[in-house]
């Protein structure tokens, strides 16, 4: 079976491109063997403590919670830009796992397909 | 060699779909097959019938669509992110009483699970980010 690696750069709000993303990751699950990698501002989707309410936008970030249930199998985070933005794995509301930049270049090898925004 | 083009970007607004277009255009060129174009986020703005771009610039989804006559090209707008950004098939139209259709002749409205079939069946997935 292929295997799709989906990346998240964006943040959580100000666009749709991580919740539609999501969405996508949600239907690949179904069908195939996934991982995500959160990268950048991506990292911000999981961030604890998020009220989304008043920019009147959905609050989507629970899902991640889910996102084993559908068989995603591990969510990754580069380490290096989780310090960049002073979070640590601990201020996620997700198991992650952090990669430094050769990991992360390692990952991209692994999988068959990278989609994401 | 097998393609899966995925667009992100409104036309005009980015790179992102003039770039996809010339991809195609190139790989089509060079007797390569172009499995399947997805439309995600924005990108879905490229299936209006209705963009009237002045006559000395390039229009975009008129350029899709004469793409897609010419190759039988499969084009697809992902429903949710069409929905939401007022894209219409006449299906979707009544369904929503809506007072019109816009999706232009040569794109099809359909769900996520073509932007992972033609993922799992290509040889590359090409995404053109906005």
């Amino acid at each position: 079976m292929k295997r799709i690696l989906f990346i998240q750069r964006h943040g959580p709000h100000g666009s749709l491109f991580g919740q539609e993303t999501l969405d996508a990751i949600l239907m690949g699950s179904a069908f195939a063997s996934c991982s995500v990698l959160l990268l950048e501002d991506g990292i911000y989707q999981v961030l604890k403590g998020q009220d989304a309410g008043q920019l009147e936008s959905r609050d989507y970030s629970v899902t991640y919670g889910a996102l084993r249930d559908y068989g995603v199998e591990t969510i990754y985070v580069s380490a290096r830009h989780l310090a960049a933005r002073g979070l640590a794995t601990e201020d996620l509301l997700v198991e992650t796992v952090p990669l430094d930049d050769a990991g992360v270049t390692g990952l991209l090898h692994e999988h068959d397909v990278i989609l994401g925004a | 060699m097998k393609f899966a083009i995925v667009v992100h970007g409104a036309p005009y607004s980015s790179q992102s779909s003039l770039s996809a277009l010339h991809f195609a255009r190139a790989a089509l060129a060079s007797g390569h097959e172009i499995y399947r174009v997805f439309f995600y986020h924005d990108g879905v703005l490229n299936g209006t019938a209705l963009a009237a771009p002045p006559q000395d610039e390039i229009d975009i989804p008129s350029a899709w669509q004469a793409l897609a006559r010419e190759h039988t090209l499969d084009l697809v707008v992902c429903i949710a992110s069409s929905l939401r950004r007022g894209l219409l098939d006449e299906t979707e139209a009544d369904r929503y009483e809506k007072p019109a259709a816009n999706l232009a002749p040569g794109f099809v409205i359909s769900g996520l699970g073509q932007l992972i079939d033609g993922a799992l069946n290509a040889d590359r997935t090409i995404t053109f980010c906005a």
